[in-house]
């Protein structure tokens, strides 16, 4: 190190707090060691690509097919109807577009839920753009979509249903079986984003009953750059990515090979661990939801009650906005996020909190918490140590909160004051 | 690089003249469209000079920071002087502020003025 990086660095350390507490595990995990060991062979020794005809592109290939089935063990699939991507994105917008594609002849409509993940709704907003129908199904104030209302959106030409496992944001769990039989009955394809679920919760294609099937390694201790979409044999789907022979012709692209030996391994450890790690992170999440509320007055908890993902806490803090919330619990070393608008780089709130009917300046101060397996009931001390001083330190500074205690009348933010009819709105972008 | 400026970062965390004022000569208001937040400014006016500001923001570290950098950039100027005081001349003392959260500066020296003009309003448009 020169002696400039050393400064920076010591700097940087200085500036990072003591502890490390890391809740943001819905945006990524720490990779498992054990991961970390099996992947590290496949950059230095068995680097050969893996369409490559000599022994060392062999080595490679056996890799990658030994992690298939890895993966298709964690989800009940047959091996050949796993294919690799490198992200769940990817997976999202190849189930999304690829099979909207390849059933055009159909039929040109599609329904996905109002909450889905942006490589979802997105997809399908485009192909919104490009001639087909896109119906959005509306959420319960806890986040359930009604099987009833998929009933009702199916039509005559609908080619594809695309709902979410789980919500990576409120954590809400959908009634998946049910949604399942019914859209089964009409013979239409139905893909689900399992991003956040597998390797969490059991999660099984034959169960679940569905035809396509997002997952990504990096939500349960495997490295980024490898995820996979579960096709279902029979169905049929247009490539997003043309090129070469790999993945049976349908994602072209040079195999990241140690990424998906991770994701393999990942899989593998989720199997066998899923459970305990389940039963490690279940009363930290219920030890945060009935504390939190206890230490601060008027903060809500979003999303189901039961039927919540077992390492996801979001909660709005009323009177407070959610950017100053993280930025100074990142000065203490503690990460989460925020789905409010200051937040995020559209300035929305979150399409989430907007869709279960959060008010607008209540959802201004949304924290979402997410645990993992690394999590430790010192790490929630921690939390629970620091956190009311800053909601408090906030709030001294809110107008906000100074009208309610002095009339305990609510009054809105922004909008609705003078402001609006002085200025023109500007907003115009697009989440990303 | 973080995402703020130092400096802002310094006026987020340890904000000057946070606070109201009970008999204050003008106050200003304003809420934020494009993403929901607030500011409110209360002055204190003597011989035509601001000899007291306070502020309460419901907002961002970048909003946050500004009525602290409006506050400190408006005490002891005249009122005159203190209508000079833009959202470019507070992002520029900030450090700059990120694309996305310029807009946030916006609020800072609008809330002043509307303040100074209560003041105005109130005692007969002496400027
Ligand atoms: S006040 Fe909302 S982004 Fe700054």
């Amino acid at each position: 190190m020169s002696e400039k990086e050393r400064l920076l660095f010591q700097e940087n350390s200085e500036r990072r707090a003591v502890r490390a507490v890391y809740l943001e595990n819905q945006a990524n995990t720490r990779v498992d060691e054990r991961v970390l060991e099996e992947m590290l062979p496949y950059f230095k020794e068995q680097y050969g690509n893996a369409q490559s005809m000599h022994s060392l592109g062999a080595v490679s290939k056996d890799a990658i097919e030994k992690a298939r089935k890895e993966v298709a063990d964690l989800i009940g699939s047959r091996e050949n109807e796993i294919y690799f991507t490198s992200c769940a994105s990817e997976a999202n917008n190849l189930a999304v577009k690829g099979v909207a594609d390849a059933y055009k002849q159909k039929g040109k409509h599609l329904v996905v839920s109002a909450i889905e993940h942006f490589s979802v709704l997105n997809a399908a907003r485009r192909l919104g753009q490009n001639g087909f129908d896109v119906t959005y199904l509306p959420v319960d104030r806890y986040g359930l979509i009604s099987p009833e209302e998929v009933k009702n959106a199916l039509r005559e030409d609908t080619v594809l249903v695309s709902i979410q496992h789980a919500n990576p944001e409120i954590g809400t769990i959908q009634p998946l079986e049910e949604i399942s039989r019914i859209v089964r009955e009409k013979k239409i394809p139905l893909h689900t984003d399992a991003t956040c679920t597998a390797g969490i919760i059991p999660v099984d294609v034959n169960s679940l009953g569905v035809d396509l099937l997002t997952l990504s390694g990096s939500q349960f201790y495997g490295p980024k750059g490898a995820s996979a979409l579960y096709i279902k044999k029979g169905i049929k789907l247009t490539p997003q990515i043309d090129g070469g022979i790999q993945e049976n012709g349908r994602r072209a692209g040079t195999e990241n090979v140690p990424a998906i030996v991770g994701f393999g391994k990942a899989c593998v450890l989720a199997k066998s661990e899923r459970d305990d790690n389940k039963r490690k992170m279940l009363p930290l999440r219920d030890r945060l939801i009935a504390a939190l509320p206890e230490k601060i007055e008027h903060i809500y908890v979003n999303g189901h009650p039961d039927k919540r993902l077992p390492n996801n806490v979001n909660i709005s803090v009323e009177f407070v906005e959610g950017e100053g919330m993280f930025l100074l619990l990142d000065q203490k070393g503690i990460y989460v996020s925020s789905g409010s608008a200051c937040a995020s780089k559209a300035l929305k709130m979150s399409h989430v909190l907007s869709a279960i009917n959060v008010d607008p300046a209540v959802g201004q101060g949304s924290i979402l918490i997410t645990l993992s397996k690394y999590t430790t009931s010192e790490d929630i001390d921690y939390l629970l140590a620091e956190f009311p001083p800053i909601v408090k330190r906030l709030r001294d500074m809110s107008p906000l909160y100074s009208y309610f205690l002095k009339t305990g009348q609510r009054r809105p933010a922004g909008p609705g004051t003078d402001y609006e009819h002085e200025h023109e709105h500007e907003q115009n972008q697009e989440e990303e | 690089m973080a995402f703020y400026s130092e400096k802002v970062m310094d006026h987020f965390q340890n904000p000057r003249n946070v606070g109201e004022i009970k008999d204050a000569d003008g106050t200003g208001e304003i809420g934020n469209p494009v993403c929901g937040d607030m500011m409110s400014f209360y002055i204190k006016v003597k011989d035509n000079v601001i000899e007291d500001v306070k502020f309460k923001t419901f907002g961002c570290g970048a909003a946050i920071a500004v009525s602290s950098m409006v506050s400190e950039m408006a005490k002891g100027k005249t009122l005159d002087e203190a209508m000079q005081i833009t959202n470019a001349s507070v992002a520029k003392e900030l450090g700059g502020l990120p694309p996305n959260k310029m807009h946030c500066s916006n609020l800072g020296a609008d809330a002043l003025h509307k303040a100074i003009e209560d003041y105005k309003r109130k005692h007969g448009g002496t400027t």
